[in-house]
């Protein structure tokens, strides 16, 4: 399988409007500088500036393909992504890296973990979380060549199932299909969506799996299908509670007028105990099995739900 | 500088002077700021840069200091670009002729209001010309209160690793911000020494004398393969003895009657050749 870095390098090379910049993190684009000459521009630890100057060279018809870690390129640079790029409606590409539980051991300044409720806020953003590194190629020319902003929330973890190679922005991927739960995941959780919906099938429970792909556009049919042919949306996401996944989905379905029960695996108002990943999945209850324990315990309480309801795990 | 440019010059700067007064009543316009640069914005539409936005080899000139979009309303008013009549929906629905520059004015390459942000894309700009191998002028004007944000002495950095030259930093040094005196807030002086202490090349002029601009500004860039900042000199409210240097007169909203008066302030006092 070709890597981030390899297709990105290709794109670029075979495409002079691409500019690929860094704000000195080269975690995901190492292979990539020497390739690219003047068309690879490290700005230093400076996000603000490296998104102005984005901002600038979109002026001109490039595209540049913004790296820096989720954390400082969406928070440090805010002002400069919804003020020049997303005002603008500029086509600047923008590479988070190591976002939420991706962070790992490195503490809360580096826990990117109100990422999405940031950027889908801005009028013209758009948003891609790919599920590992397989989904993330798979989508990657798309949302490139996409003309106007994305945010995108780096994921180079192993693919664990084969993707849907039909990919579309604004779609999302029915991984399995089921009628009595449905799981509602995007990026690294993904992996643990899978593990968890093998483990409520041997509980005979029949798990519908959506990886959500682009949170914005998001694919408001798949939610409000599953809304209406299964009895229980789980919004799976390493993010706050406040303004990602969860709350997506909730304003699909009260916009639409659909009654239907809710439980949000999230973190609440909190961020994580920092560790290596597979420590932080069990601690903070985000593992496969933790998962599929928390739905369980919810669908044996026989919660009944006259409304759109939020159920607590 | 021949005298019947210089001549043409002045004409055109007492006319935008004009709209600029006359932008400041019914709601009203950050006059002060505007007065300041207008002079700087005659002489480079009027003079040095050459800006027409369909031409790929244009010169860019952007406003970072973006509040002070009358006297930018008014240059490119008086140089045809934008028809003058739009300056009348000044702060109505019916146009876009609001307090900061955006894109639906004809001449303004993009849009500012936030400080300390033109500075980065002027680079990002000044870049792409560079790695086109093309020899556009990057002209964008930051106030000297606009300074004290951050990101301008990162952009500095940036501008001077990269090692600009096509670009050009202009510093509207009123000595003043919204409210105070700028060395009386955050002291920025020694300005000049600090642009050179960050790699870029600085002088100093009077931002209201077009022939020290023409002297200056036709040796760009200043330093081979470095920006040029050039620090002009200037006033707050100049051209109406009545609001010059005044801390409040950043922004100003005159009963419409008073500005007639202004405005005959202005002509008088260009008149007399101050």
């Amino acid at each position: 399988m070709t890597s981030y870095q390899e297709l990105l390098k290709d794109i670029a090379l075979t495409d002079e409007r691409f500019i690929v910049m860094t704000a000195e993190n080269l975690a995901s684009i190492r292979g990539i500088a020497g390739a690219l000459g003047s068309r690879f521009v490290d700005t230093g630890i400076a996000e603000q500036s490296l998104v102005g100057m984005a901002a600038g060279l979109a002026l001109r018809g490039r595209i540049p393909v913004v790296h820096a870690l989720s954390t400082f390129l969406t928070m440090r640079a805010f002002e400069f992504i919804r003020t020049d790029v997303g005002i603008g409606n500029l086509t600047v590409k923008l590479c988070g890296g190591v976002p939420g539980f991706l962070s790992e051991a490195n503490g809360p300044t580096h826990q990117a973990l109100e990422d999405i409720a940031l950027m889908r806020i801005i009028p013209s953003m758009n948003i891609f979380c790919p599920a590992d590194e397989q989904e993330l190629t798979l989508g990657l020319r798309q949302v490139l060549e996409h003309s106007g902003p994305f945010y995108i929330r780096l994921n180079h973890t192993k693919a664990v199932i084969e993707h849907d190679q039909d990919f579309k922005i604004g779609k999302a991927e029915v991984v399995f299909d089921g009628d009595d739960i449905t799981i509602l995941v995007y990026g690294m959780l993904f992996a643990e969506a899978v593990k968890a919906r093998e483990l409520l099938q041997t509980e005979g429970k029949n798990v519908r799996l959506l990886n959500m792909r682009t949170v914005k556009p998001v694919d408001e049919e798949a939610i409000i299908a599953s809304a209406r042919q299964t009895s229980l949306l789980v919004t799976l996401e390493d993010h706050f509670i406040t303004g990602g996944l969860y709350s997506i989905v909730c304003e699909v379905l009260i916009s639409r007028g659909i009654n239907c029960k809710v439980l949000p695996i999230a973190l609440e108002n909190r961020w994580f105990k920092p560790a290596l990943l597979p420590f932080v999945l069990e601690y903070e209850g985000f593992n496969g099995e933790k998962i599929a324990e928390k739905i369980l315990k919810i669908c044996q309480g026989g919660h009944q739900y006259a409304t759109t309801s939020r159920i607590n795990a | 500088m021949r005298k019947e440019q210089l001549s043409r010059l002045k004409q055109m700067a007492l006319k935008v002077r004009e709209h600029c007064v006359r932008m400041s009543c019914s709601g009203g316009a950050f006059t002060g700021s505007a007065l300041s640069c207008a002079d700087l914005m005659v002489y480079l539409y009027g003079q040095f840069l050459s800006c027409d936005t369909g031409d790929p080899g244009r010169d860019y000139c952007f406003l970072s200091k973006g509040h002070a979009v009358p006297a930018l309303y008014g240059t490119l008013a008086e140089m045809g670009v934008l028809r003058k009549e739009r300056l009348s929906a000044h702060l109505s629905t019916s146009d876009d002729i609001y307090w900061h520059p955006n894109k639906n004015i004809p001449g303004v390459e993009f849009h500012s209001g936030s400080l300390g942000h033109l500075l980065p894309v002027a680079a990002g700009v000044a870049l792409d010309c560079k790695l086109r191998g093309q020899g556009n002028r990057v002209v964008v004007i930051l106030g000297d209160g606009e300074l004290n944000e951050g990101s301008n002495w990162e952009a500095c950095l940036l501008a001077s690793a990269c090692k600009l030259d096509n670009l050009i930093i202009i510093i509207d040094r009123n000595r003043f911000q919204a409210n105070k005196k700028t060395e009386e807030l955050v002291p920025l002086e020694p300005l000049e020494a600090k642009f050179r202490a960050f790699g870029l090349a600085s002088e100093t002029i009077s931002g209201h004398d077009f022939e020290q601009m023409d002297e200056l500004f036709f040796r760009i860039p200043l330093e081979h393969c470095r920006p040029s900042v050039i620090i002009a000199e200037t006033v707050r409210g100049k051209g109406i003895p009545s609001i010059e240097s005044r801390a409040d007169r950043w922004f100003c909203n005159f009963p419409c009657e008073e500005v007639e008066l202004l405005v005959k302030e202005l002509h008088d006092t260009a008149g007399a050749g101050r």
